[in-house]
């Protein structure tokens, strides 16, 4: 027995994909302007690093604002409860078609490794990024109001963020597939609606 | 200097080579050349302010011919289209000399010796900074109107250094080596020796020894306050055979230097091997005066040159390679033919070897870089496994049932 749950509103699916394809296109001309690779032509890969960097500031603090006011920030309350069940479920769980130790619901929609992971994007890659960032776009400025500090460490720093990023990108992709089916995710976070199988198992 | 010199407009005032900066006065014949009697009445009558031919009939052969000590200064800039220099050509800005190197009671200001370059990016005003030009006096500090990054450039990267992507672009080449040691070689019944490549220009001298010419040259970049410091025949040269008779003075953490053009001008010439000093040699004289252009004996010429300047000469001579920075300013380009980012911003780019500082695209830290790439790649293979271990072991569970 399946039934279909209401799971991402309008702006959070909006929010998801926009923001999605900002960091990929930051990383693809991250590493550009970093040397690794020659892809929109130097210039090209630094106009387009800029401009993708304050849309999303832009559009981090947007989702800010309606996480506050809607009280979803709750989503990401941290939570130790389950921790070693959810550990258990990927490494083992998923392949013996184990129940799973949560249930996904519109309130709870993550569990509680979901929750760290997140947590660890907002309060520790994002910040390093985006302070880091900045910094080497204002360089000049911390000059003059007597902040010294070594471009090359920002730039360095920047990087090491780039590459926690890249690395969360990838596990998170994957990660997406293992709903119900395959794709279950991600079709539920395309049209905000999520099959949920009611026995809670893993695909 | 005289008047004339730079205040005539006929042409026609013209320097006899060895005559200390007097004009024939009567027919004089020099190097196979003949220099007529020059009409001073009528040269003088011609004066005016001075135009480029003015200054560049010294400047632009600085060194005995076009294009041997400035690279960025011929007179390929009489006729510059706007391709070759924005400022000084017709269809540019139409400036004379003067337009920049302007003068207070025949002070002229110059840009090079011992000032440093502007610190507040600001209009380099005489009274800020003595009679000295910059490219800001008129331009500003922010003058980049589509991308506020290239602004930003001006705090660390001169002007010149990205406005003059090429040297000696006007089709005059710039002698980039010259080496003394090889001079003094004669065809067997005793005639000089001159060899010139297609452009005309000589590759032997026995005069001047082997030379190498170049157009449209790539810059060597240093970092430069404005300062330079010299190797004087005073000074006790380095050890390894080879100095760099003048070096820009700055850093990357010096907040007024910039990274600045230059040409970089290689030779080999005579030195006292024995002091290890640069020497002055007696190049011109009559035969039998010791000088080097007459009897072609170096050991007699540096004795001469030393005796006549008062400095002491071990006595043994040898040859040392020897390199010279040569300040680029001139032959400015239009804006479009100016450095594109990855011109800098790569790992072979143009500043490949300027030390001291971090440049994106160029600069990176190799272990980082190294250990980022392998988590990104174990990343991949973990979740592939991942992913074909749910495959497999859905597809025993299907068996099963």
């Amino acid at each position: 027995m399946k039934r279909t749950i209401y799971m991402y509103k309008g702006f959070e699916r909006i929010w998801h994909w926009l923001q999605a394809a900002l960091i990929i296109l930051l990383l693809l001309t991250g590493f550009e302007i970093h040397g690794s690779y020659e892809l929109f032509g130097y210039q090209g890969a630094y106009v387009v690093h800029i401009q993708a960097a304050w849309i999303l500031l832009g559009l981090l603090v947007l989702a800010l604002f309606w996480h506050i006011t809607t009280g979803e920030w709750r989503q990401y309350k941290p939570t130790l409860k389950n921790l070693d069940k959810m550990v258990r479920c990927y490494m083992v769980g998923i392949f013996l078609d184990e129940p799973r130790p949560y249930t996904k619901t519109p309130e709870t929609k993550l569990n509680s490794l979901q929750k760290l992971s997140y947590l660890g994007v907002l309060l520790f890659i994002l910040p390093i990024l985006i302070i880091s960032g900045l910094a080497c776009y204002f360089y000049n400025d911390l000059q003059a109001w007597g902040l010294s500090v070594g471009f090359g460490s920002l730039a360095i720093l920047h990087t090491i963020g780039a590459f926690l990023m890249l690395i969360f990108l990838v596990v998170h992709v994957y990660m997406t597939t293992t709903g119900h089916s395959p794709l279950a995710y991600t079709i539920a976070m395309i049209t905000g609606r999520e099959e949920v199988p009611e026995d809670n198992r893993v695909c | 200097m005289d008047c004339l010199v730079c205040h005539e407009q006929s042409g026609k005032y013209k320097k006899f080579p060895t005559a200390c900066g007097h004009p024939a006065y009567e027919e004089k014949n020099f190097g196979g050349k003949v220099f007529e009697p020059v009409d001073l009445n009528a040269v003088a009558k011609t004066v005016g302010k001075p135009g480029l031919q003015n200054c560049g009939v010294c400047h632009f052969f600085g060194g005995g011919g076009g294009g041997v000590k400035h690279g960025d200064l011929d007179s390929s800039l009489l006729s510059a289209d706007r391709d070759l220099d924005v400022h000084m050509s017709k269809e540019g800005a139409n400036h004379t000399c003067t337009a920049c190197h302007t003068t207070i009671n025949h002070q002229m200001a110059g840009r090079y010796y011992t000032e440093k370059a502007p610190l507040e990016h600001s209009m380099a005003m005489p009274e800020d900074y003595g009679n000295r030009i910059s490219c800001e006096s008129c331009h500003g500090s922010t003058p980049h109107e589509t991308m506020t990054i290239l602004d930003d450039h001006t705090a660390k990267v001169s002007c010149q250094a990205c406005h003059i992507p090429r040297y000696a672009r006007g089709g005059i080449s710039t002698l980039m080596w010259w080496d003394w040691s090889t001079a003094g070689k004669f065809t067997e019944d005793c005639k000089p020796i001159v060899e010139k490549n297609e452009n005309g220009r000589p590759t032997y001298h026995t005069m001047k020894g082997d030379m190498t010419w170049a157009e449209n040259v790539v810059p060597t970049y240093a970092w430069y306050n404005g300062g330079m410091e010299y190797v004087t025949i005073k000074d006790t040269l380095p050890k390894d055979g080879s100095v760099e008779i003048n070096r820009p003075l700055g850093s990357y953490d010096d907040p007024e230097s910039r990274i600045f053009p230059f040409k970089y001008y290689e030779g080999r010439q005579i030195y006292d091997a024995g002091a290890n000093r640069l020497v002055y040699s007696k190049l011109f004289g009559p035969k039998g005066s010791g000088a080097y252009w007459s009897d072609y004996d170096w050991q007699r010429s540096v004795e001469i040159g030393m005796a006549e300047s008062g400095e002491e000469f071990s006595g043994q001579i040898g040859f040392i390679d020897t390199a010279m920075y040569w300040p680029i300013t001139h032959m400015v380009a239009p804006k479009e033919d100016s450095l594109q980012c990855a011109a800098c911003h790569a790992r072979d780019g143009r500043l490949a070897s300027l030390p001291g500082f971090y440049l994106p695209g160029r600069d990176r830290v190799s272990w980082i870089d190294t250990v980022g790439w392998s988590l990104f790649v174990l990343s991949i293979i973990g979740v592939m496994i991942h992913g074909l271990l749910r495959v497999v072991f859905r597809m025993a569970r299907s068996k099963k049932q």
